[in-house]
Formats: C-alpha cells, structure tokens, sequence
C-alpha cells in the first residue's frame, strides 16, 4: 500500500508541475493563446501567478463548449506555433456545426502514449490493422493511422459516418439504418476475408454485426481496440466472452477529440467487467463531479458527472462537462490517479439515448 | 420468501446469470422480492441464430409424446416445487401465488384461478389442438403429410420459433403461447417486467415433464431485446397498448394483442327482458378483476339504457376491494399506483367534458381511487354514456369499466369499430347474419355468455396452427410411398 501511495502522490506531484506548466504557457505574452490572452483580465484572478496546483484549476470557470463552434480557429493557436499550419478535427455525432479542435502534434504524442499499454502478442508490430468506424473529420482516423503506424504496421479503413446514422435513428428509419449498417460491414468483412488483418479498431455495435458474418478470431484478429459508445459490464462480458469467443485481446478506451484517449484498468473478468478507464495524466484530467454541484468530486464508485481538463501545449481546455456520467473509480497500479467506470450518456437512466447503431 | 430470488436467462433452456439486472420490488412495501437477469440484445441475436438446431430437438419428438408430456406437465405446474433460479432453489405452487399477488395486484383467489385456466391448456392441449386444425390428424404435425376429411394435405412449418413479448395484467395470457410446443414450435419469450413468474413456472413444468430444453428461450429484456425477438423470430405475438402495436400494425408475422374493446350488444327483440341478462352482464365486467382484454368495455342496446346501467351499477359498486389473501376478493390492486392514478384522472376529465355520468357514482361507499391494506384499488364504474363517439364509450381501462350508451340497432355494426369478442343477445336472424359477417369482430357469442368465457377449442386472435403452419398443395402419384 506504501508503495501505491507513493506512486499517487508522485503522479500528483507531476500533474501539479504540468498544470503550472501549461498555465503559463497558454497565458504568457510570448507562448500564449489568443483566446486566453483576451480573457486572463476578466477571470478575476492571475493564471500566472494564483494557480500553482491542479486544486486552483477551480477558479476557472467552466469551459463553454459552444466557443469551439464560434471562435475562429486562429484564436486557439497559440503564438509559439504561428505560421504552421494546424489540422481541424470535429467530434462525433454532432449534426450541426460541429465543435472543431485545431492540433498539430498532440494525436500523435496521446497515441504514442498509448501504444505503450498494448501487447505486442495482441497488436503485433508489423501486422495489418483494420479500422471501421467514423473516419471522415474526426481524429481518430489520423490517430489510429499514426497508432498503427508507430507500431511498424499499416491500416485499412472502412468508414462509417456517425451523423448520417444519427439522423436515419431520429427519423425512426430504422430499415435504412439497418442497410447502412449491411453496407458498413459488407466492406469489413470483404477486407478480412481478402487480407490478413491481425488487429481491429471499432465501435461495440459494429463488432457485434461484423462477429454475426464470421468469425472474429477465425479471421486472425488477436486484438481489438474498441471505443465509442457505452458498454456496460454486461455488454462487455457478452463481447469478450461470446462476440469475440473468449480468444481475442479485448482493449476498451474512452476518448474523443478534445481529450485524447484514456485506457482502461488491465482486470475485466477480476472486476466483474466493469470496466474503468484512465486519462492520460498529465495531459488531460478526468473529474467526476456532482451533479447538482459540479465544484464537489463525488465519492469513490458513486454516479457523478464527467468533467475534463486538456492541458497540452496546443490546447488548454478547463472543467469541460462532458455528456456523460460516469462512477469515480480509485487510483490503480498501473494509473495511480482518479479514473471513470461504466461511462455512459450523461442522463442515460433517466431517458433514452440515441447513441445510434455504430 | 426472505431473500430475493434471482430470476436467470434461459438460453435454449441452459441458465444464463446476466450482469445486467433489474430489482422487482413489492408495490405495497417496496421490498425487493426477485433480482431478474436481463438479457442484452445483441446476445438475444446471437442465440436465435441457432433456432433451426433448437427447433429440430424438439420437432424430434412425436406429436403424441408432447401431448403426454403437456398432461404431466400441467399436474407439475398445479401441484409441484419447481425450479425458480439457477441455484437448485425450487417454488410451491402457494409460494408462486403468494409472489404473483404481490407484483401483479391480483388477489390471491384470481391468480389461483388463472392457474387453473393454465392448468386447463395442458390438460386438454388435444381438444385445443383439434379446434386449432378442425380435427386434423395430428401425424400431419409429424410427418408434414396425411389426409383430412378424404382430402390430401400437406403442411409445413412456418417458422423455428415462436417469439412472444408478454404483458404483465393477466398471467392468463400465457394460455396463447403454450400449444406452440405442441405444435413442435419452439418459444422466444420476453416476459412482462412485473410478470415473469407465470412463463417461467410454465417453463419450469414443460421441462420437468421432458419436453427439449431446446425449446426454451426466457429473455427479460429491455425494448431493443423485445424488438429483436419480433424481428427475428420468424412469427410472433405482441401484446401491448396501441402505442407498442402501432409500429408492427401491417406485419403479417406479427401478431397484434392490443386492447380489446370488447362489447356487449342487445337486440330489439330481446332488449325488454334485460333483467334476465344482468348476470352475464355483470360477469363480462368483473370476471378476472375486469383486468382482461375480453372483459366489456361498451354496451349498446337501443332501449332501457338508464335501466341497464343502474342495474349494473348497484351490482358492481358492491364489489368491495379486500385484502390479497381474502377468498372472496374480485378486485385487483395496481402494481403501478401511478397507473391507478392516471386512469382516475382520465375518467374525471372525461365526465367533466359532460355527455356522460359515473352511475356508480352514488352508489359505491368509497371513492373510485382507493387504498386498501397498502394497496391502491380502482373500485367498478358504470358510465352512462350519451352518445357513442363520447371519449369514454368504447375505451378500455384496467379494472372493472363499462360505458352503456343507446344506439338504434340498424346503426350497432357500424358503432363497433374494432372488438375482441362480442356478445350478441339476439335471436334475429337477419341480424345475427349481419353480425356475423362484420369483419371488425374477433370472437363472436351468440345468447347471454359473458365475454370473458373461453372455450378452448374456439381460437381466438388468429389461429396458431394457421399462424405457423402453412399448407401446400400436394399431390403424389399412386403407389408412390
């Protein structure tokens, strides 16, 4: 216990000296971002001087979603990366206009990070991947690309796009979500029929449809990274123990574009399939807060809201709610910090919520 | 009963104990009586997907076998401890009584009765089948081949499984789905959330008694589960109120359960001599706690409308709500009192909206809505409705309701709209083959029977036979065996 206590304060210590860190660069003359230059006078208190630890990350009001929609892009560049042209990614399902994140290196350092909790046995280097999800303007399609790429492999896509699927759904087309769907995965297993694919990046539905056209392991996937939308303890047993046959490496992650990605805690059968999962510390933070008062964590293994802090070079994003809820979950060896289980659509007991089918 | 019971999955008959589960709690005192494992869909899916192997282990016994093992299974389902979990824990037939009661509001005495009604499809499951194919040798079930009434036929099966998505009013319903495993039909159930000890007693007996656990699916489930099992069994039953049935209204594999609106007509000829009617009229409106699809909702006649409804009024107002355990309850209690509470509301501002009055009104010693021993009751209501397009008339709630309006009786077929049973009290020919022939009728009772009288040989809903057997033409030359 000694040890893990020390492991916790260790990483406390370091998410101090991080948050110290991007503060002052985000709000530095010479580094700073514009959107946050422009604002340092009206937040009532000195970045640069009051906030010293991830405590003081407080003061700050919540962020407002709704400005990566409006401002322009040039307000989120911060000085230091002047003149370099940046990427443009969106979130998931939006209709609309979307939320749109600028970035230049960021998806390619939080994969890096990431690519070191795979096994090698499950993700072999040099072995092809197969993404079918949302590619389109999202950053997953790059990050997986780079994820397999920094692995020494390379990657087939088939696309699936999210917005389309949402709006068949609210319309109640369901006949027409339905032959999407077929069309989605006919590709899929068209490519792992044809090639030899070893790991497997998708959503739980799209795993479900593509395990009822073949067999997963009997297609030679050792591993499958998957992410999106909820699963809960039971959906993920079924998904280990029947859609991919107890045989294949099951990686569930929680991520979108304004985070990154965080990995989930290494028990699944241990913990009853319940699965929790880590930001990448200290890069972004997760927070499950109150519902009916969001500057209060909750306990260990209670409901609360999620609430995300980036803090990278290119991006600083404070106490950003999420649309989703989630239970606070301890710190564990392998992320000796605060992390989130059973995440699901913020007010998902309380009513439906079209995640869509992918 | 101590501790709750958890109420598995069962896949094909083999226990499942889900992580997902839900808490069935007593209405009455909020103590969790059952935890029931839920199953997700996408595993519903996978499981049908094996119904042709689960259905060739069943259609591997003979017909006449299942008949014998549908009689020891009906005593198994009246008399036995049988299987409740998946850890060896067994349930009395008074345990199963005591816990229905207590989710459901029926009283013990109604549930012990539509155990009987159950009891009686097992017992007499080759009477049914006889109605079900007018006579038919049954061997053509086995064999695809035979001859009925000097004429060749052959039939096939329409589907590997039965899928069912049950209701939780009246655990009578189940009575509809049984003859499927004689008809070597496997089932797909999704029981109602505050019912799933009838089904699974059912199950219970049949596998006790032999019958392929092949046979069996039990899948507590959520709406995208349910929406599997309609779409990808290959013929199903759906009970619901109209908004469930809406969206599979013009599926012919789906079978529609919905409100009944069943009624109660009185010809001219006969209309002077009500009196000698009232007890089937009072039976048609409390029979089963007025709970069912084929108790009256609306009665015409063209005269003594006033005369009929007080009449009736004074008979039911004296149905008293009693205690779950007392013999001569007739009254079921809501599991959801919110529900109780809306209908209340519902008549109120309906009888506000004038053109109809609660004749029970003054006669009953107690508000519609009350509470009685922890339990919340809608005691019977009588309306008298002036006209037939009044929001009230020809509506079906929950508990003892009935409109009567007066409608000339040259206008009757038209004012019917849509009708489980009716029971028309007439001896006009003319009229009676008018009424035959309305094709908005589903069972049709000639003379005073109530219209919650079954007889199991009459089919009612569709034919099950029909719905999952198809005949095709055959012919096969002599001697060619």
């Amino acid at each position: 216990m000694a040890g893990m206590q020390e492991a916790i304060d260790a990483a406390a210590t370091r998410l101090d000296a991080h948050v110290r860190e991007i503060v002052q660069w985000h709000f530095s003359e010479s580094t700073g971002t514009p959107f946050w230059l422009a604002r340092r006078e009206a937040l009532g208190f000195d970045p640069l001087q009051d906030v010293r630890t991830v405590a003081d990350l407080a003061r700050f009001p919540l962020f407002d979603g709704e400005v990566l929609r409006t401002e322009p892009h040039e307000s989120f560049v911060p000085r230091a990366y002047l003149g370099r042209p940046f990427t443009i990614f969106e979130t998931g399902g939006t209709t609309g206009m979307p939320k749109q994140r600028i970035g230049w290196e960021d998806y390619k350092l939080d994969y890096e990070q990431f690519s070191e909790t795979l096994s090698d046995a499950s993700f072999p280097r040099g072995g092809y991947w197969l993404m079918v999800g949302p590619t389109g303007p999202r950053r997953l399609r790059l990050a997986i690309e780079h994820l397999a790429n920094h692995r020494g492999s390379s990657c087939y896509f088939v696309d699936l796009d999210p917005r389309w699927v949402k709006k068949l759904i609210v319309a109640r087309d369901f006949d027409h979500a339905k032959a999407y769907m077929r069309h989605v995965i006919d590709q899929a297993a068209c490519i792992l029929e044809k090639r030899h694919v070893s790991a497997l990046f998708t959503t739980p539905k799209l795993l479900e449809e593509l395990s009822e056209r073949l067999s997963i392991p009997g297609a030679g996937i050792r591993g499958v990274f998957c992410g999106g939308t909820t699963m809960t303890p039971q959906t993920t047993r079924f998904l280990v123990e029947e859609v991919l046959e107890g045989a294949v490496d099951f990686v569930p992650t929680y991520g979108n574009t304004l985070m990154g990605l965080a990995a989930h805690k290494k028990s699944l059968r241990e913990d009853g399939y319940s699965i929790s999962y880590y930001a990448p510390q200290p890069r972004a933070l997760l927070r499950v807060v109150d519902f009916d008062d969001v500057n209060k964590t909750v306990d260990y293994d209670a409901w609360g809201r999620v609430e995300l802090t980036t803090l990278t070079r290119e991006f600083f994003m404070p106490r950003f709610l999420e649309r989703d809820e989630a239970l606070r979950r301890r710190p564990c060896a392998d992320y000796p910090w605060d992390g989130v289980g059973e995440v699901r659509p913020y007010g998902a007991e309380a009513q439906k919520i079209v995640e869509g089918v992918y | 009963m101590s501790e709750a019971i958890h109420i598995p999955v069962l896949r094909g008959g083999e226990t499942y104990a889900s992580l997902d589960r839900v808490e069935l709690a007593s209405p009455r005192d909020g103590r969790v009586l059952a935890t029931i494992s839920q199953a997700n869909a996408g595993l519903i899916r996978r499981d049908l997907k094996r119904l042709p192997e689960r259905a060739a282990a069943l259609r591997a016994v003979p017909t006449r076998e299942l008949l014998a093992m549908f009689k020891r299974a009906g005593e198994l389902f009246l008399n036995a401890s049988l299987p409740i979990d998946d850890e060896g824990r067994t349930q009395s037939p008074d345990e199963y009584v005591a816990l229905l009661s207590e989710t459901s509001g029926l009283p013990h005495v109604l549930c012990r009765r539509n155990m009987q009604k159950i009891f009686t499809v097992f017992d007499e499951v080759d009477a049914i089948l006889r109605g079900l194919t007018r006579g038919m040798d049954l061997s053509v079930i086995d064999t695809g081949f035979g001859e009925h009434c000097g004429v060749p036929v052959a039939y096939y099966p329409t589907t590997e499984a039965l899928g069912v998505v049950l209701p939780s009013n009246s655990p009578g319903v189940n009575s509809i789905w049984m003859p499927a495993i004689a008809l070597r039909t496997p089932v797909v159930l999704k029981p109602g959330r505050e019912e799933p000890w009838t089904p699974l007693r059912i199950v219970r007996a049949f596998l006790a008694a032999g019958v392929p656990k092949e046979a069996f699916h039990f899948y507590p489930t959520d709406h995208e589960g349910a929406a599997t099992i309609l779409g990808a069994c290959g013929r199903a039953l759906l009970f619901g109120d109209e908004k469930t049935t809406a969206a599979y209204a013009g599926k012919p594999e789906i079978n529609l359960h919905g409100p009944g609106r069943s009624k109660i007509v009185i010809g001219d000829d006969v209309v002077d001599a009500w009196p000698d009617f009232l007890e089937a009229l009072v039976a048609s409106v409390a029979d089963n706690g007025g709970r069912s699809c084929i108790n009256v909702s609306t009665i015409f006649v063209s005269r003594h409308a006033d005369a009929i409804a007080r009449a009736l009024a004074e008979a039911v107002s004296a149905i008293e709500p009693t205690e779950a355990t007392d013999p001569s309850a007739r009254l079921s209690a809501f599991a959801n009192p919110r529900f109780a509470e809306w209908i209340d509301e519902s008549i109120d501002a309906g009888l506000a909206a004038g053109g109809a009055r609660d004749v029970t009104a003054e006669l009953r010693s107690s508000p519609r809505r009350v509470e009685v021993a922890g339990s919340m009751y809608l005691r019977p209501t009588i309306l008298r409705c002036d006209r037939v397009d009044h929001a009230l008339a020809r509506t079906e709630f929950l508990f003892p309701f009935t409109s009567v309006v007066e409608v000339p009786q040259k206008d009757m077929v038209a004012a019917l709209g849509p009708t489980l049973v009716l029971t028309a009290i007439t001896r006009d020919k003319a009229w009676i083959r008018e009424l035959a022939q309305c094709r908005s009728v589903d069972r049709l009772n000639l003379g005073p029977y109530p219209t919650s009288r079954a007889e199991w040989d009459q089919p009612h809903e569709g034919n099950l036979f029909e719905f999952l057997y198809q005949r095709r033409a055959i012919q096969r030359a002599p001697a060619w065996d």
